[in-house]
């Protein structure tokens, strides 16, 4: 392909937002994934924060090739990566949840419409593949609270962000989980932080933290 | 070997998938193909889908693959290794809710006389139920 007839300053942009998202991905699950496989250690089977590492370090290593492509694809490219190397259903839910986001358009978002349109198309896979809704005490009891705050079009997106999933994701520790292998202990996975609600907080938080510098 | 329909045995453990793989075989005999793929890639316990895939595609037949799981993952993990392997084939194997050992030996049973897949799905389910 001639690289003089593309819009260069274009895709250099976001050649540049994807790689600062996937560094900033890849820094908040390498540097908290003790914490999440000991949380993952009281109510499932221990493995969320080194499975999520080994994905997001092949994500990382791939991060030539997934920065070179335009944003949506970049998404999509991402989501297969973690499909195949995460080794839980972590993987497909995480994955299934970028490959949806990517096949909404190929450009990144620029409103805070498109951004809520890309996580409902996330939400939406994450539902389906893990056959979950809200309630549950799993990731979606952040993406979706998430979701609809920034929905509701706040004045400072980032800090609502960031405010809704912490509140959800404390939300969490007084559910009783009806999904995944928590499901199992009933009752007794009351008083845990999701494990799942929490990598996704890590990974909202990191997003946020990239965007509000670019 | 025959075009019978073929079984995958799914598990987080590598060594029950094998092990449960292994009983189909001495039960069943070498009528009804079987694959495995149980651990992550570095030998810890959970499932793999690229492992998946590649079980399936070792013993894929038009006439069918039938998918034993064992816990949420693993199912979880088949669903998105048969959506990856696209529709045409795909069509082609079903996931069977029956326990993993029962039911593989129960679905190689039935498959070694050439049923279809639903036939296969429907003794194994039935086993289970």
């Amino acid at each position: 392909m001639s690289t003089e007839t593309e819009a260069p300053a274009e895709a250099a942009g976001d050649t540049a937002l994807i790689a600062a998202l996937i560094a900033a991905a890849h820094d908040t699950i390498t540097t908290h994934r003790d914490e999440l496989s000991e949380l993952d250690r009281a109510i499932g089977d221990g493995d969320h924060g080194h499975n999520m590492a080994r994905g997001f370090d092949a994500v990382a290593a791939a991060a030539d090739e997934i920065t070179a492509l335009p944003f949506g694809k970049a998404l999509a490219k991402a989501g297969t990566t973690l499909v195949m190397k995460v080794g839980g259903a972590s993987g497909p839910l995480y994955g299934s949840a970028l490959m949806a986001a990517g096949k909404v358009r190929d450009e990144a978002p620029t409103t805070l419409a498109e951004v809520v349109e890309l996580l409902d198309a996330a939400v939406d896979a994450v539902k389906k593949r893990g056959k979950s809704d809200v309630g549950a005490k799993t990731m979606l009891d952040v993406l979706v609270p998430v979701a609809d705050a920034l929905r509701a079009g706040p004045a400072e997106p980032l800090g609502t962000a960031r405010e809704s999933a912490a509140a959800a994701l404390e939300a969490t520790r007084d559910m009783v989980a009806t999904k995944g292998r928590a499901a199992f202990l009933g009752e007794r996975s009351a008083g845990h932080l999701d494990p799942g609600a929490r990598s996704s907080t890590l990974l909202i938080d990191a997003v946020s933290a990239v965007l509000e510098k670019s | 070997m025959s075009d019978n329909v073929s079984i995958v045995i799914v598990s987080h453990s590598a060594d029950v998938a094998k092990g449960a793989a292994d009983m189909v075989r001495q039960m069943v005999g070498e009528e009804v193909r079987v694959a495995c793929a149980g651990g992550t890639a570095d030998g810890g316990l959970g499932t793999d889908v690229a492992a998946i895939m590649a079980a399936i595609e070792e013993v894929w037949t038009e006439k069918g693959v039938a998918v034993l799981v064992d816990l949420g993952g693993a199912e979880t993990n088949s669903e998105m290794a048969i959506e990856m392997l696209g529709e045409d084939k795909g069509a082609h194997v079903a996931i069977l809710n029956a326990p993993v050992v029962e039911g593989a030996v129960m679905a190689a049973t039935e498959a070694s006389g050439g049923s279809s897949l639903d036939e296969v799905r429907q003794t194994a389910e039935d086993f289970g139920a």
